[in-house]
């Protein structure tokens, strides 16, 4: 999904190049780049948030998450339809959310007592059926999903030229401007990714801790039984959760949707991703949620424009590395090559020295 | 995963959940004893084992089409997967997402060597390849199983499902050894033939499958006996307990887990025989869902239930998939409702009916069943018919909206035939609900009475 929309828009892709303006030009870049990594990360946290509410909640990963957040893309799409792209913002999670919910009540709160094996493969059962659903629904084939009018143009443009140096101006530069300097542009749709997820964010803490809801799910979450005797009804709680929860991957996928491709692919590819954010964040901590997915939102995108590789390295240092060298085709790739399997490195790097994950509590 | 008292467990040894697949109406010999030493012929376990091989020899000569060779030789491959993965989901309670990552490495690697067997840079007999299969698979499975193994549970399931997307991913960036999109192809026929056998007819490389398939069953129960397979059942049950003891958990899982990789590592050799072909597609996340689907839904808690399940799943990937453009969904809904309602699979629903016979108490039941089974085929039916013409309403636009469905022909746009449909599931489905309800009624007083029969058994 990131590597899709992540290409900053203008050309000169590579990092110093021999121009003498190369220094700021990077410098343009790089500012780009790393914007597009963190919305990409906040995206991830929407998501990873929901994952890890209903995962140290219930004990449940749900691995149709990103099924979820798909059903909100697509339901995000019919709806905008009919209603407008704003009303749309608000349906989708709410279908999407009662539709959690009554997953909750009538399959998953059925296999509770078989343990937490059954339950993930009853979730597991569920992102094929998410699948098939949406593929009969809406097509095999990406919906046109449009931001609207108020999205669809850049949030602001980098400026750079030889005389001014380097200057941002809000929305579109206009065409003068850019004539004999470098424009480089960040779309709204991100801009607007990252305001939802910070909001979203506070909403989350204000929620949890200081309403009395978020008492009651706190104390649920760790001390189930007293919650039950105290007269909370603590099943209805895990259902409200699972569907909150649920909803905060719809509301992702609306967003998701206009940013990237709304397509039925979409979350295949965004799936195993939110697990590693969660396994390197550490399970059940949303603090580590938060920080996994800005980490991994920045892998998945920053290294996206290093078109160098091994071999670079190698020649910069002085060695001479031709075809038949040994591992040639593993040194030839470059970091762009390479970015889709960056996190799952990290992955394997933090269970190697931090099991427990960057802000677990506990093996 | 549930746990079952074995009717016939005597009194000295240790009770255990599950049944094996030998012991299936063997006499149960009373090993506690100090001064004893006769040892009985175990004629139950000769029956099973022989009645096993029986069938993967007399198999290719019944349904001898072309089609159903090349079927049953895929579901040999299969059967060793599933009993090979359900060694980790069954007996150790662990859940891979990325257990295809070993079979399709051993294809890789099989496929390899068959270029230079074929090429006569490598001399190793094409019957001997899934050993390199195996060897990669062992190999890897050390490697990434650990780190995977460090963790047990759900997190476990994360840490295999991001491996299984690390493989899947290289797999496409490093064409050089696979192949890229067109996949690495060989030629399984090697020109010195020993004893006339050439792989070249599918029927010689059906036989070849068929032995290492018995073999490897027989190695996979056989390891279920050993102290390392009694060890894995009790991490699997209680990790803490096992590590007072003085057992490293995570050892005992890591050692689980390569010798898991090294079936899976063969059954991806036999692959690379069978198909010629090793794509990207052997190590993706499609082929490891299916394997863990599959192996649920034949049965994890049984020994022998992967062995539904690998068959199981050469019917649907192959014969279903063929049959309908919806089978993804079916299939979803099956697991999903058998997750619900069948947790053991369908080896759990036969041992729980074998056991109802045993004590007599079938014969009551199987109206019963028989009601349940035609309503049930009847509000199926009036969903499949909806399913099927809603996927035909949207893929086969081109072709009309009339349709062929169970020999009769349909107007997918007309409002008759949805009405039909809806009628025919509505009305299966409220009769199946009604008798579902009396069947449960009686199945509960039938288990009550064996649970007191019991009891006065064992009292006497």
């Amino acid at each position: 999904m990131v590597h899709r929309a992540a290409k900053p828009s203008s050309g000169g892709r590579r990092l110093g190049v021999d121009r003498p303006d190369s220094l700021i030009r990077a410098v343009d870049q790089t500012v780009i780049n790393i914007l597009n990594g963190l919305s990409s990360g906040l995206l991830l946290f929407m998501l990873s948030s929901g994952l890890t509410l209903i995962f140290s909640m219930m004990g449940v990963l749900n691995f149709a998450h990103a099924g979820f957040y798909m059903l909100g893309a697509y339901v995000g799409y019919a709806s905008s339809r009919i209603v407008g792209f704003w009303p749309a913002l608000a349906v989708a999670p709410v279908v999407v959310g009662v539709l959690g919910a009554v997953f909750e009540r009538l399959c998953l709160r059925r296999v509770h007592r078989y343990g937490h094996v059954p339950e993930l493969l009853v979730t597991f059962g569920l992102s094929y059926l998410i699948l098939e659903v949406v593929q009969v629904v809406w097509g095999r084939a990406p919906v046109a999903f449009d931001p609207p009018a108020a999205l669809a143009r850049p949030a602001f443009t980098l400026v750079q030229s030889a005389a001014a140096g380097l200057s941002m101006v809000p929305g579109q530069a206009d065409a003068a401007t850019c004539a004999h300097a470098a424009c480089t542009t960040f779309p709204a749709t991100r801009a607007f990714m990252m305001l939802v997820a910070l909001l979203m964010l506070l909403g989350l803490w204000l929620l949890l801790r200081h309403t009395r809801v978020g008492l009651v799910i706190q104390a649920a979450l760790t001390h189930p039984e007293m919650a039950e005797a105290l007269g909370h009804n603590v099943p209805r709680v895990f259902m409200l959760v699972f569907g909150a929860g649920c909803a905060l991957a719809g509301l992702a996928g609306v967003i998701g949707g206009t940013t990237f491709v709304t397509e039925p692919a979409m979350a295949a590819a965004v799936g195993p991703i939110l697990f590693v954010v969660v396994v390197v964040g550490g399970t059940g901590s949303l603090v580590g949620a938060f920080v996994g997915a800005l980490l991994i939102g920045l892998l998945q995108t920053v290294p996206l424009t290093v078109d160098r590789s091994l071999v670079d390295v190698a020649s910069a240092m002085g060695w001479r590395v031709s075809s038949d060298s040994v591992a040639y085709p593993l040194m030839k790739l470059t970091l762009a090559q390479v970015a889709p399997i960056l996190p799952y490195l990290l992955l394997v790097l933090i269970l190697i020295f931090r099991p427990r994950g960057l802000f677990g509590t506990r093996e | 995963m549930t746990e079952r008292t074995t009717p016939d467990a005597a009194p000295g040894r240790p009770r255990q959940g599950r049944r094996p697949l030998g012991e299936m109406g063997g006499a149960p010999a009373a090993r506690g004893a100090v001064t004893y030493h006769f040892r009985p012929y175990n004629v139950g376990r000769w029956a099973v084992w022989g009645g096993y091989g029986l069938l993967l020899l007399v198999a290719p000569l019944v349904f001898n089409s072309s089609l159903s060779q090349t079927l049953l030789s895929q579901m040999g491959i299969a059967i060793i997967a599933c009993l090979a993965y359900n060694m980790l989901l069954g007996q150790g309670g662990m859940l891979s997402f990325g257990h295809a990552v070993y079979s399709g490495l051993g294809s890789f690697l099989a496929i390899h060597a068959l270029n230079h067997i074929g090429d006569g840079s490598l001399h190793l007999p094409v019957s001997l390849l899934p050993l390199v299969g195996g060897a990669t698979g062992l190999v890897f499975a050390a490697l990434f199983g650990f780190v995977t193994t460090r963790k047990s549970g759900t997190t476990f399931a994360m840490i295999t499902l991001g491996i299984g997307e690390l493989v899947a991913s290289m797999s496409l960036m490093l064409p050089e050894f696979f192949g890229g999109e067109a996949g690495v192809s060989s030629n399984r026929v090697v020109p010195p033939a020993a004893l006339g056998i050439t792989f070249g007819p599918q029927i010689q490389v059906y036989y070849l499958i068929a032995a290492w398939c018995f073999l490897c069953t027989g190695l996979m129960f056989a390891f279920t006996r050993t102290p390392l397979g009694r060890m894995l059942n009790a991490v699997r049950d209680n990790p803490e307990r096992v590590a007072f003891i003085g057992y490293d958990t995570q050892r005992v899982r890591w050692f689980a887990f390569m010798i898991s990789g090294l079936f899976m590592g063969i059954a991806g050799g036999l692959g690379a025989i069978h198909f010629e072909l090793a794509t990207a597609e052997v190590v993706g996340a499609q082929r490891s869902g299916a394997y863990l689907l599959f192996t649920f839904l034949g049965g994890s808690a049984v020994f022998f239930g992967p062995i539904i399940g690998g068959v199981l799943m050469v019917l649907a990937t192959v014969v279903l998939s063929g049959l309908t453009k919806a089978w993804l969904l079916y299939l979803g809904l099956a697991f999903m409702l058998m997750v619900m309602y069948a947790p053991g699979g369908v080896a759990g629903v036969v041992l729980a009916n074998l056991r109802l016979a045993a004590f007599g108490k079938l014969r009551a039941l199987l109206p019963g069943y028989l009601a349940l089974l035609a309503a049930g085929a009847v509000a199926f039916l009036g969903a499949a018919a909806m399913v099927e013409m809603l996927y035909h309403l949207q893929l086969n636009q081109a072709l009309g909206p009339m349709m062929k469905f169970c020999g009769v022909s349909l107007d997918a746009r007309g409002i008759a035939a949805w009405a039909g449909a809806a009628v025919l599931f509505a009305a299966g489905g409220v009769a199946f609900e009604v008798l579902r309800r009396r069947v449960l009624a009686r199945w509960n007083a039938a288990q009550d009475d064996i649970e007191r029969e019991l009891r006065r058994r064992e009292a006497a």
